[in-house]
């Protein structure tokens, strides 16, 4: 066929600009957090000389190789009120950025295996709703009941006890969740720049004042870091340091199967978790990879363990076969809940430690964050979530409490 | 599947291993006398290098002895290992990443 005869390039989602000289503010880090701090800094907050700088292309850091799980269960008042938050603005986000990204309310079921489950998971489901998050224990019949793929049989090593069940949970087309906001940056005069790695900062004293880049330097008065995994190697840069381990998480998919699987399984205890994408791969992730790294790819064995506890759950995989797998870099904190606030450095905002869960956060980090950066002072949500609190001990114990799994 | 050679046992599969995280953390000498800061340091904070770290490792299913290890956490390349205790090796890579 002739070059001649193929259609006309599709319009583009934002402009490519060259990095003005200076902007009132800057967020490092062009990922779904990024792209949502902007929208909101743009949206709410009248700012829009402003810069999302990205090193690499845009959205392709953990925004691409997340496994789209969006709910708002977790345990705690403050992750319940953050996560909630984030749960009622992706309600509303397809029509506020006219762009259908696929927001899927299929439902979460989190299964229980051990007595500890149980009570946990009764626990958990109690809280939530005190919160007004919705939630409702399933016993293993009406589990069975709404996920019939799943072996709800004692034949198996750990036996499904039952499950919360999160009905207005599920999932998003994550590519589609950046390009929705990086389409509406760029209509609110957003610059976004890609290829434009940060190699430094400016300071006047202990006050940011810009930004060394591979494109050159950009003065600005507000710096947002939000670059997840890169977070500690930033604050280096910057002169601060962040309890933060960054790890391997690794997720795959399947070839395309008929749609099989009606909601989103996560189970803690076995460690994977399931859905099935609108394009119909077997979409699975597992626990982190145990040492620290940057690599992007983990090591086989996750993979195996995975693979092992689905095909236990759900005995019908067993004759799927993976298409590929891979690895990011997530940004874990000991209690498992993310940073969202000052830095050490005036005029200097960090948004990072989402670790294993940061894409079903976006809305709400974005909200917050762009609230703290203009500011200067925590939105109430993000408040709590503090750098502090590792110095006070009002840390937010989400590990094991949240049916995160890690 | 990474391949760590145990100072006690040699070349073994990364599953008969667990992590231990950063090396080289002593207890604090009087940790009373640490304020809340400090003692958040101490507690929580911890290097997070891109490129060489020191770690520790335990050999959970060999000798279930604890060693220390140089290890790039990009390549995840293994540059030495060596016994708990002993100071951190200098290598090239150390001096200009600053592990």
């Amino acid at each position: 066929m002739s070059a001649d005869l193929l259609p006309e390039h599709p319009d583009f989602l934002w402009r490519n600009p060259d990095p003005k000289s200076s902007y009132d503010a800057v967020i490092v880090g062009g990922g779904g957090h990024g792209l949502a701090t902007a929208y909101y800094l743009a949206k709410n907050h009248g700012m829009t000389n402003i810069a999302i700088l990205e090193k690499g292309w845009l959205a392709g850091g953990n925004m691409a190789r997340n496994t789209t799980i969006i709910r708002s269960n977790y345990l705690w008042d403050e992750s319940a009120a953050m996560y909630e938050q984030a749960l009622k603005l992706w309600e509303i986000l397809p029509e506020e950025l006219e762009y259908d990204f696929l927001f899927s309310q299929r439902g979460v079921m989190n299964l229980a295996h051990t007595l500890g489950d149980v009570r946990e998971s009764i626990r958990r489901v109690g809280a939530n709703k005190l919160n007004g998050v919705d939630a409702e224990w399933l016993d293993p019949q009406q589990v069975k009941e709404l996920c019939p793929i799943l072996n709800t049989s004692d034949n198996i090593r750990y036996p499904v006890m039952g499950a919360t069940y999160q009905p207005r949970a599920g999932i998003a087309k994550h590519d589609h969740v950046a390009w929705a906001f990086a389409r509406k940056c760029d209509e609110l005069g957003v610059d976004i720049i890609q290829n434009c790695e940060v190699t430094g900062f400016l300071k006047d004293g202990n006050r940011v004042t810009g930004v060394q880049t591979t494109r050159g330097t950009i003065h600005t008065g507000k710096v947002g870091l939000a670059a997840a995994g890169h977070s500690s190697v930033l604050a280096e840069l910057a002169g601060f340091k962040l309890p933060i381990q960054s790890h391997p998480l690794q997720a795959l998919v399947s070839e395309l199967h008929e749609p099989v699987h009606p909601t989103v399984v996560m189970s803690n205890h076995v460690h994977v978790y399931v859905s099935q994408a609108h394009k119909g791969e077997l979409v699975m992730g597992a626990g982190i990879d145990s040492y620290n790294g940057y690599g992007q790819r983990g090591s086989f064995h996750v993979i195996e363990e995975q693979m092992a506890a689905a095909v236990e759950l759900f005995p019908i995989f067993a004759r799927a076969h993976v298409l590929r797998t891979w690895g990011g870099i997530v940004d874990t904190t000991l209690d498992a809940s993310p940073i969202v606030g000052l830095t050490p450095v005036e005029n200097m905002y960090v948004n990072c430690g989402w670790g294993t869960g940061g894409f079903k956060g976006t809305p709400a980090a974005g909200l917050t964050f762009a609230h703290t950066i203009a500011t200067g002072a925590p939105h109430r949500l993000n408040e709590p979530f503090s750098l502090d609190r590792f110095e006070t001990g009002a840390l937010i114990d989400e590990h094991g409490a949240a049916a995160v799994a890690h | 599947m990474l391949l760590f050679t145990c100072p006690n046992c040699g070349p073994r599969d990364e599953t008969e291993f667990h992590y231990g995280g950063q090396a080289h953390v002593p207890y604090p000498e009087n940790p009373a006398d640490l304020s809340d800061v400090e003692w958040s340091r101490y507690l929580f904070y911890r290097e997070n290098p891109k490129g060489v770290f020191a770690e520790r490792w335990v050999h959970s299913t060999g000798c279930r002895q604890w060693f220390n290890m140089l290890r790039d956490t990009v390549s995840y390349d293994v540059h030495a290992v060596y016994p708990m205790g002993a100071p951190q090796p200098a290598t090239a890579t150390t001096q200009q990443k600053g592990a």
